[in-house]
């Protein structure tokens, strides 16, 4: 394989322009929602609203500011697929249509999705979705036809303030610990890195600088692999099992003492 | 601006407009510089900004003029000899103003030699002025010239001598002196004669700064009632905040140390814009921040090329190299009129009969000659403003018979109502454009026409629509921000009938001339003697009519008369005789040899080292990237300090050099004195950096060239919630309004007009949307138009977000859905409340997603220099609709 390929968001640096989501669907040739007859969200300058089959990259606004606006931030992201080192999407795919590739991206193979939504449910993000034009789960590829080429992905091509950084993940792992070190130096002590560490899902390929906490940008404090969740569920299955059981009886027995 | 240690963006939502060349100071930023943003409201470019500091729309002149007053009282400014070198030597804070001027400060907010408006031409009533200024007072004290000062030189670009008076040069050109050659004196050329015979007495110094008459205390007076507590009471910015702003701006300016603005229309759309830049290039100068890496005013251009169109202008009143277009009311009789009209003695202005003389050769051709004054009386004249804001006046007026739109929608524009109502005035109209947008079917789907208020079949203009190429279908040049030149390459083949720009303007000048072939009227002959053949040397691209572009740029770069092949490499070899040929100075050298386009040249420096990036592009002039640079060095030449180096005397070599071209006579040391009774360059000395200027110097307070005042004053816009707290004068005297029934202005504090309304554009569309809303990907960014409004305005009037609101001025009323955000905030104003709202313009009735007209809520008044409308601040209700 060759080495992992990934993206740094720095969303220090995100001014929110959205050249990215118009980059990724004129590459990708993702209809827009409506035929661009969209229509207006009232949630601050989002109107694409989430990640979703059509929108592989998606740019949150979040306002935050006092009443008296003696505070105020307006904090903007670029949000992505995460490419995770262990990819719920991927082990719960049945039909094998989800790939890690030679770049260590994971990429949905459209002529083998079924459109089972399986991968959907999967994953801990949000990130996928169908796509009504295809009737198959999409989501960003990482430009996996752009990077076989190599050249990098659209969005990062795009991006004007570099706040999306495409690279081998080694190295952008440390171009984000310096930049975390350098805003730290600078007073600005919330910066962190969200995915850069193993410890998540085995580290995201595309991890984020966030001066906040996770769930202020819609990202889950502690994602999990269903398989995670696997022990519980199979308790929960036995439980509803009996429940169901139990209810059945209760039912055969109402019958039986009807008159 | 990457190597600014601070950059302050006013008057521009940077992020969001030119979120491209924002990379700059994000890099700064990136690397520890402080960015500050100065805006009515929190916009993407505020989310970026260290400092974000908020003021009403409107009130830009009250905050920098406190900043003027916070510099020059600071401590540190006072003491530290960086600024007083740079003030001293590099401005004209010594040069002492004639005894008969009186400030602001004196008049309750007006200089001396306001009147009323007497100027213009009967057939041209349409200049709008409300007053004028005489503006003789506000010149410089010269020897002899006793307590009637001298009108000043200046080149004057923004002057189409609507306000007499304000030609160039007044008292020189009609009050000719002694010296001034009679017709026994041959004509020229060489006119050197003639700019040696406009040379004045120098204008008197005093350089201890103390005399109350010289420019430094006149300024410091002006601006002393601009203190902090004055700033907050006028923009609402509180206090505090001012004050951090201001320590920032003096902290990181100094020899080791630069800041940089960036503006947009947000500074121009006012009824004072061009004096708010003024106001910043006056704070700017005190805080020796021009010339220098990391310094100076980024004035962020429109379109991709709107600079491009300013050299080689689309604009009326000037022609190619910031020259002004001949003009019948001025002194332009003959091309030795305009000559002496317009040349600048001293400074490097002098050399304008050169351009002139090679522009008319561009024009013209071998019909251009000495005996004809170089075909001088085929030139049109302009009769007065015809900017867009006259023009559609006389359009309503019946006076004007047809238009080309060419990347235009005035259906969508200022006081939309009432440019629609001039379109149906028209016989016959072209819109070349990509889109059929709203002007080329506002006969059918205008909301006028919709609600049946006009019939379709009352309309008798006739509409053509001419389908335009795309920039990848063409090939040409891009002059951007930065006067810089890039070349374009065509990437495929335009559908169907598409065509570029220049093969629509080409193909109607050759049918033209065609038309006026037969002709031997005299006017007609400016058809027949106009050179213009571009026939492009492909075979396929002639078959199409396309013209060459690289041929049209030869035109433009200039080549020897006798021998076309010989291009001219620099404007310092053009000539006043005819033996040159160039379309427009400024752009010599871009393509020194028929194989040289040095506009396609794209080789970066290499990484890691100082440098201009001398190799990718071409900037003019002379391939200068940063303008004036002689200022980043000190008065003997030497870099102010190791890090703002750029360029600098050379003793060895006796030269100036540096990363960049020096933009200063190469051999001339810093020691050389000017020398007495000189015209041209030889009247500055090697201190003087200002070369344009006929003082070498930069200009704190403008003696001539401006027609609203010497030294930019906060007026209120034309429409304001609130009385002027700062003078007695409410609004600019001499501003531009267009009094008609369909253009009423709302009186100061009309409480059914209680709020401020500003508008903008957003990232995501572009302009009236004709190359946005078209398009799938961006409409879905921003589908529907919205007003932004303060939750308090909202709880006010009972509006929720996304509620239907209706918004109106005295000119329309307009539907739009509410975004209630804290990114707006009421501001106290002098004690009172005021709410402000936004409303971005994107929209109209044509297109994947439509809304209502914003302009419609617009007026026709705007500024006495440039002519740009208020389109940034004025006064509107809302209600839930």
């Amino acid at each position: 394989m060759a080495q992992a390929m990934g993206f740094f968001t720095d969303t220090t640096v995100c001014i929110g322009c959205k050249a990215c989501e118009v980059a990724c669907k004129e590459w990708n040739q993702l209809p827009a929602t409506n035929g661009g007859a969209n229509t207006l969200s009232g949630d601050s300058y989002d109107n694409t609203r989430r990640l979703d089959g059509i929108h592989w990259r998606h740019v949150r606004f979040v306002e935050q500011f006092t009443p008296d606006r003696s505070q105020g931030r307006w904090l903007l992201m670029s949000d992505v697929c995460k490419h995770c080192v262990q990819a719920g999407c991927l082990e719960v795919c049945p039909t094998g249509a989800i790939i890690r590739t030679e770049f260590d991206t994971v990429v949905i193979q459209s002529d083998v999705c079924n459109g089972c939504r399986d991968c959907i449910g999967a994953c801990p993000f949000g990130v996928i979705d169908i796509n009504p034009a295809s009737g198959t789960a999409q989501k960003c590829t990482l430009c996996y036809d752009r990077l076989q080429v190599g050249l990098e992905p659209a969005c990062s091509k795009a991006c004007p303030t570099d706040s999306i950084n495409f690279g081998p993940v080694a190295d952008l792992k440390k171009m984000a610990e310096a930049r975390v070190g350098r805003l730290h130096g600078q007073g600005e002590t919330r910066a962190y890195l969200y995915g850069a560490d193993e410890k998540m899902l085995g580290g995201l390929n595309s991890f984020f600088l966030l001066v906040d906490k996770p769930e202020v940008y819609h990202l889950p404090p502690d994602p999990k692999m269903p398989t995670r969740r696997l022990k519980s569920s199979t308790w929960l299955s036995v439980l509803g099992g009996v429940v169901v059981g139990l209810a059945g009886l209760v039912s055969f027995r109402t019958r039986g003492s009807r008159p | 601006m990457a190597d600014s240690d601070c950059v302050m963006v006013m008057g521009s939502n940077m992020a969001e407009n030119h979120p491209v060349a924002f990379r700059w100071p994000m890099k700064a930023k990136v690397n520890g510089a402080t960015l500050i943003h100065v805006d009515p409201r929190f916009t993407r470019t505020s989310a970026m900004a260290d400092i974000y500091a908020p003021i009403r729309a409107g009130s830009d002149i009250a905050f920098l003029g406190g900043l003027i007053n916070h510099v020059v009282n600071d401590q540190r400014w006072n003491s530290d000899p960086f600024f007083k070198t740079f003030l001293l030597h590099y401005t004209n804070a010594a040069t002492l103003i004639g005894d008969d001027y009186k400030d602001a400060e004196d008049a309750d907010g007006v200089f001396s030699g306001l009147m009323e408006y007497k100027g213009g031409a009967p057939a041209w009533p349409y200049n709008g002025f409300v007053g004028q200024y005489d503006p003789k007072s506000w010149g410089y004290k010269r020897p002899g010239s006793g307590s009637s000062a001298q009108g000043e030189a200046a080149a004057n670009t923004a002057r189409s001598g609507e306000v007499p008076g304000h030609t160039g040069e007044g008292p020189k050109s009609h009050a000719p002196s002694g010296k001034e050659p009679t017709s026994a004196t041959p004509g020229g050329p060489p006119f050197d004669a003639l700019v040696k015979s406009l040379l004045k007495p120098p204008a008197e110094k005093d350089e201890t700064l103390q005399n109350p008459r010289c420019v430094f205390q006149l300024v410091k007076r002006h601006f002393a009632r601009y203190t902090p507590e004055m700033v907050e009471r006028v923009t609402g910015c509180p206090k505090e905040t001012f004050l951090k702003v201001a320590k920032a701006l003096l902290d990181h300016s100094g020899p080791d140390k630069t800041c940089s603005f960036a503006y947009a229309v947000a500074w121009t759309q006012h009824t004072n814009g061009p004096q708010v830049i003024g106001c910043a290039a006056l704070l700017q100068l005190l805080l020796g921040n021009f010339g220098r890496p990391g310094a100076g005013i980024m004035a962020l251009r429109g379109h991709a090329s709107i600079q491009g169109s300013t050299d080689i202008p689309t604009l009326y009143h000037s022609i190619h190299g910031y020259m002004s277009a001949p003009s019948a009311l001025k002194k332009h009789d003959t091309l030795r009129d305009y000559l002496a009209d317009e040349t600048v003695a001293t400074g490097y202005w002098a050399n304008e009969p050169k351009f002139m003389v090679s522009y008319l050769k561009s024009m013209y051709g071998e019909a251009a000659t000495r005996d004809n004054q170089f075909g001088y009386d085929w030139h049109p004249k302009i009769l007065g403003d015809h900017s867009h804001l006259p023009m559609f006046v006389a359009m309503n007026d019946g006076k004007v018979k047809g238009m080309l739109l060419i990347g235009q929608n005035p259906a969508t524009s200022l006081n939309a109502r009432l440019e629609r109502a001039g379109l149906r005035k028209l016989e016959w109209l072209v819109v070349k454009d990509n889109w059929v947008h709203e002007s080329a079917t506002f006969w059918r789907n205008a909301p006028e026409v919709k609600s049946g208020e006009v019939k379709t079949q009352d309309i008798k203009t006739e509409v053509f629509f001419f389908p335009s190429a795309q920039i990848a279908e063409m090939e040409g040049s891009f002059t951007n921000t930065q006067r810089m030149l890039q070349w374009h390459y065509k990437a495929d083949e335009a559908p169907g009938d598409c065509r570029s720009d220049s093969w629509f303007s080409y193909q109607l000048g050759k049918r033209l001339k065609r038309l006026y072939a037969e002709s031997t009227a005299p006017r007609d002959a400016c058809f027949n003697r106009l050179v213009f053949d571009y026939e492009h040397d492909d075979a396929a691209e002639r078959q199409r009519g396309e013209p060459d572009a690289t041929k049209l740029l030869k035109e433009i770069n200039g080549f020897m008369t006798d021998d076309p092949g010989k291009h001219i490499a620099s404007f310092g070899d053009l000539k006043d005789d005819g033996s040159t040929t160039c379309a427009s100075w400024i752009y010599c050298g871009v393509l020194p040899a028929p194989d040289q386009n040095r506009a396609a040249s794209k080789r970066p420096d290499p990484p890691g080292q100082p440098g201009a990036q001398l190799n990718w592009g071409y900037a003019w002039p002379a391939n200068r990237r940063i303008m004036y640079n002689r200022c980043s060095a000190d008065l003997a030449g030497r870099p102010w300090s190791e890090r703002k180096k750029w360029v600098w005397w050379d003793e060895a070599q006796k030269k100036w050099v540096g990363y960049d071209v020096p933009d200063f006579a190469t051999t001339k040391a810093p020691g050389t004195p000017a020398k007495a009774g000189a015209p041209g360059m030889d009247a500055l000395s090697g201190t003087e950096p200002f070369i344009m200027k006929p003082d070498g110097r930069a200009w704190l307070f403008v003696p001539s060239g401006l027609v609203d005042g010497p030294l930019p004053t906060h007026y209120e816009p034309a429409e304001s919630p609130v009385r002027n707290p700062l003078y007695k004068q409410q609004a600019s005297p001499v501003l531009k309004y267009w009094k008609r029934p369909d253009n009423e202005l709302v009186q100061p504090g009309d409480s059914r007009f209680p709020h401020v309304i500003t508008t903008y554009r957003l990232t995501e569309h572009y302009l009236a949307g004709a190359m946005s809303r078209w398009n799938p990907w961006l409409a879905e960014l921003q589908p529907e138009l919205f007003i932004e409004l303060s939750p308090e305005l909202a709880a006010e009037k009972g509006i929720k977000n996304l509620d239907w609101v209706r918004i109106s001025t005295p000119r329309s009323r307009v539907r739009a859905k509410a975004l209630v955000t804290r990114r707006l905030r009421p501001f106290t104003i002098d004690g009172k409340t005021v709410h402000q709202v936004g409303m971005p313009w994107h929209w109209g009735y044509e297109g994947i997603v439509t809304g209502d007209v914003v302009n419609e809520l617009t007026a026709l008044v705007g500024d006495p220099n440039v002519t740009i409308h208020e389109g940034k601040a004025f006064v509107c209700n809302v209600e839930k609709a």
